[in-house]
């Protein structure tokens, strides 16, 4: 199957329509059903779409960038009209009354939104198995989980059921379900892509960023989805670069730092094999490679469990029963409905970190818990500020382990959080990183590579990735 | 036991700005329930809230204008309770860092010197909606109120008495708005006042254990509440009882105070830094552009009325208690030249007529002009003060200006000289025991006679000529 940026020259062209385009998705993703990748197909406004961008091709009008192309969201991005489950009972039959920035803009551009696809409960977990909808499956194996919680949607990308798709990223739930998947997964810098309209989890951690098979149409993606919006306070007035024109860029000079701390204990040695020989061809290639301390990396599970914990438990409180989603019914007074309806609308894990939250707030623990995470945090930002003082990105398995099998981590949530490992301190600092695929294990699972750079250092990202993804191929 | 009373007070003022604080919903009162809402104050999932700036520029206003420290940085914070009238489960306020801080308000009562009332601090936060109970079976929420923005005021607990407390509440509003940015309209709401009550030994220096009183939806409220819990608090503690900490609400029906919540079910807000909002840092050019717009404040405008109408401080004080008077005033005394005959008539007539029709300046039906165009008649000899004040209460009724009433009805003032010497003549030729006793030395007779030429001319007569002539007509 072709790349998206290809299938968007293409469709520009004329060598298909949009009307029979749309039949053979909605086909396959009807062939894959049992990876359970999507909560909600659109099929009957996604046939009105295409017949009308193929009109408005007809008509010689000018095409948006995603002209031709079917996008996949996760289904904690809000569809004016639609449901925005979040994969919870609490949601179930949620309609939003509004778009979410990056549904404006992917529809501005032409580009057909298909479905919306499984997650973690409130994108609450690392495997997709925390879903009211029930678990996704790995199309490379579906024994295995596809990763989490944007699970879903690197579930469409992977098996063809969708050009392109959204994700969140909040701790690695962008990176770590493309590497499981094989795809390319990229959390943008925070403040980089709005969030309005983005269900939130973790408010000062959460990123809505691409899933594609490739670095370029990551690359065409971000290019939509970037810029200041005045519905967020929090995106930032920064320049946006043509992401797509980076790759294939430019890498002399760059230099490449391997954090000592990402190749230790708990790495699987075939994904550490593979990073070292993807290292080694890219010193062969004539690149910088140097080590980089990163110790503070040790701190950031932990850091991140109680900042995440606790914004979550702040975040979810809307879900009352009051004004929408799920209420108890026959309930005696408030405090019943309330204690109910919560208690029947979430799973185990949002429970868990809902009250894991509420307790590293609470007067008496605050300054011992959050107020500390906090600090944790800051110096971990501080720590990426000098690492890019030497090198300009970071090279590093994106999960210490491949994809797992279904069941086996559910159990044990604390190794579940270790599945982001490699991946929260992004977060944390608040930069950018891009997973690729970098080969496979000997059992065939997907091998993911995480490049990670500094604030709005996008642009460099896609030219390494770019740049690794040729000599990969070679 | 002698007791000293402890009262400090958080005041909550509405603010008039025309969009909510986080979104841009129109903040009016009285629409249609539910009306004015959008995704944002529904708190719809995935919303996030932007800060409207004004909310900013009217937080620095009162700053500024209760003398405080203005901080440059700036965090709002989540403050959590689960309520139906609260639709994220938090509001989004100030904790750790807000806006204003170390300021002070001064009051004076009556025969005392002025007394300084410290601010705490003053802190931006969004207004909750509206739980209606009474609407039968179910609890209706309208979420019109939600998201408008207030500015909590927090002072000192400086305060000794309610008449204390009540002063300071007056200061409040009466800077607020003179400032422009609350209405201080107790009744609805838009200026609302809890108070911390305690009593400890006087002379001691530690505090006792307080109470806090909710509910007071007027001054007169503030008052009774106040001293009511100050009598309830006496009498325990002299029949050697101890104060429990409680939030205790007042029933102004019944007049006396009910148990809200105990110090155990005090609520943990759980605060933290609102991350949907980045830090907000106020520049000294945006303060000192605040400043450059702050208006007149009353201590000022008190000040300027003594100093260029020349009114005692007395008059200026009745003035300036609200700058809609203090403008209607001004407005008056731009076209009368005796500004002591304006006052007077404000003071007197307007404010009485205003009690009266329980309204405020600004719904009086005489304005401005039309006053100082009967001022100036009085002035100008063509009608007495009498004259004027019913032509006054003719003019509360209708548009008419005063000349045209005047000449309509007849009423101007006879001052010609021999039109006036002829009634004299035919009212001395009338009473010629009067006269007599006139001429026996009974000087008083004379308001007698000035009474007939009066009645004679229906009141119009000018008194100074009438007096005159009559005394040499008398005397000849």
């Amino acid at each position: 199957m072709e790349n998206a940026l290809q299938r968007h020259r293409q469709y520009i062209a004329g060598d298909f329509t949009l009307v029979d385009a749309v039949e053979e998705y909605l086909k396959r993703i009807e062939a894959n059903k049992s990876l359970n990748a999507f909560i909600q197909v659109y099929g009957d406004e996604a046939r009105q779409q295409a017949a009308a961008i193929d009109a408005k091709r007809a008509g010689g009008a000018k095409l948006g960038s995603l002209a031709g192309l079917f996008i996949a969201l996760k289904d904690n991005m809000c569809m004016k009209g639609q449901r925005t489950t979040c994969g919870s009972r609490i949601l179930d039959q949620f309609v939003s009354p509004y778009d979410a920035t990056v549904v404006r803009k992917i529809i501005a551009e032409d580009g057909i939104i298909i479905g919306k696809t499984n997650l973690d409960e409130f994108a609450m977990g690392s495997s997709t198995e925390n879903s009211y909808y029930g678990h996704s499956r790995n199309p490379i194996d579906p024994e295995r989980v596809a990763g989490g919680s944007s699970g879903g949607s690197a579930v469409a990308v992977a098996a063809g059921m969708a050009d392109l798709s959204l994700g969140s990223d909040t701790g690695g739930s962008i990176r770590q379900p493309a590497a499981f998947c094989g795809i390319v997964g990229m959390k943008p810098t925070y403040g980089r892509v709005s969030r309005y309209g983005l269900v939130a989890f973790a408010s000062s951690l959460d990123q809505i960023g691409p899933f594609a098979k490739n670095v370029s149409d990551a690359a065409l993606m971000l290019n939509v989805i970037s810029g200041l919006d005045p519905n967020d306070s929090t995106s930032m007035d920064e320049m946006v670069p043509d992401y797509t024109a980076a790759v294939g860029g430019d890498v002399t000079g760059l230099t490449i730092g391997l954090p000592t701390q990402f190749f230790q204990e708990g790495l699987d040695s075939e994904i550490a094999d593979n990073i070292k020989a993807v290292t080694k061809q890219l010193e062969d290639a004539g690149m910088t490679i140097k080590p980089v301390d990163l110790s503070l990396n040790d701190y950031a599970i932990a850091a991140y469990y109680i900042i995440a914990t606790a914004e979550a438990s702040s975040n979810l409180a809307r879900y009352d029963g009051v004004r929408y989603g799920h209420r108890a019914e026959e309930v005696g007074d408030l405090n019943e409905m309330y204690t109910r309806s919560r208690s029947e609308g979430f799973g185990a894990e949002v429970k868990r970190r809902v009250m894991l939250g509420a307790h590293v707030l609470s007067s008496g623990y605050y300054d011992a818990y959050y107020k500390k995470g906090q600090q944790v945090r800051r110096l971990i930002k501080n720590q990426f500020d000098d690492a890019f003082k030497d090198v300009d990105l970071l090279l590093t398995p994106t999960t210490p382990s491949p994809a797992f099998k279904i069941g086996e981590k559910v159990d044990d949530p604390l190794q579940m959080y270790l599945s982001d490992i490699y991946t929260v301190t992004v977060n944390l600092a608040g930069i950018c990183a891009l997973s690729m695929p970098s080969g496979k294990t000997t059992e065939g699972l997907p091998i993911g590579l995480q490049l990670i750079a500094g604030a709005f250092q996008e642009e460099k990202l896609f030219r390494m990735a770019g740049y690794i993804e040729n000599l990969l191929a070679e | 036991m002698d007791f000293e009373v402890v009262i400090g007070l958080e005041v909550h003022t509405q603010l008039l700005t025309d969009a909510k604080i986080f979104s841009g919903s129109s903040t009016a009162f009285g629409g249609e329930p539910n009306s004015q809402t959008d995704p944002v104050v529904l708190g719809m999932p995935g919303v996030l809230p932007v800060l409207n700036k004004k909310v900013v520029d009217f937080a620095i206003r009162l700053g500024l204008a209760t003398n405080c420290t203005i901080v440059p940085y700036n965090r709002f914070a989540r403050k959590h309770y689960f309520y139906p009238d609260l639709p994220k489960g938090y509001q989004i306020s100030q904790y750790e860092l807000p806006i204003c801080e170390h300021g002070h308000l001064d009051i004076t009562l009556e025969d005392q010197p002025t007394k300084r009332i410290g601010i705490t601090r003053i802190h931006m936060e969004e207004d909750a909606g509206k739980s209606i109970h009474d609407a039968g079976v179910d609890t209706l929420v309208d979420l019109n109120r939600s998201g408008v923005p207030l500015l909590e005021i927090v002072s000192e607990p400086d305060m000794r008495s309610a008449a204390e407390a009540h002063a300071y509440l007056a200061g409040l509003k009466q800077i607020v708005t003179y400032l422009e940015i609350c209405d201080g309209n107790m009744e609805e709401g838009s200026l609302r006042c809890d108070a911390n009550v305690s009593i400890r030994p006087r002379g001691s220096s530690e505090f006792g254990t307080k109470t806090e009183l909710k509910n007071m939806n007027s001054f007169r409220n503030v008052e009774r509440a106040i001293n009511y819990e100050i009598e309830r608090q006496t009498d325990i503690v002299s029949n050697g009882g101890t104060i429990v900490q409680e939030t205790l609400l007042w029933d102004a029906n019944v007049g006396t105070v009910r148990a809200m919540r105990s110090k155990e079910e005090a609520h943990d807000y759980r605060y933290f830094p609102e991350p949907d909002l980045l830090p907000l840092q106020i520049s000294e050019e945006w303060i000192a552009a605040v400043r450059a717009e702050l208006p007149e404040l009353p201590e000022e405008k008190k000040q300027r009325f003594v100093s260029e109408y020349k009114l005692p401080v007395y008059n200026a004080e009745v003035l300036t208690a609200s700058k809609a008077l203090a403008n209607y005033f001004e407005a008056v005394a731009k076209s009368c030249e005796d500004s002591k005959l304006v006052s007077n008539w404000v003071m007197t007539d307007v404010l009485r007529v205003l009690k009266e029709q329980k309204i405020d300046v600004e719904d009086f039906t005489i304005s401005a002009q039309r006053l100082a165009g009967l001022l100036n008649l009085i002035l100008k000899n063509t009608i007495s003060a009498k004259i004027a004040r019913d032509i006054f209460e003719e003019m509360l009724g209708n548009e008419d200006e005063a000349l045209a009433i005047v000449e309509k009805k007849g009423l101007a003032q006879i001052s010609d000289t021999s039109e006036l010497e002829g009634i004299v003549a035919q009212v001395i030729a009338d009473n010629p025991k009067q006269v007599e006793q006139f001429r026996a030395g009974k000087e008083k007779i004379i308001s007698y006679f000035v009474g007939q030429v009066m009645k004679a001319t229906r009141g119009k007569a000018n008194p100074g000529m009438v007096n005159e002539i009559l005394r040499k007509q008398l005397k000849a």
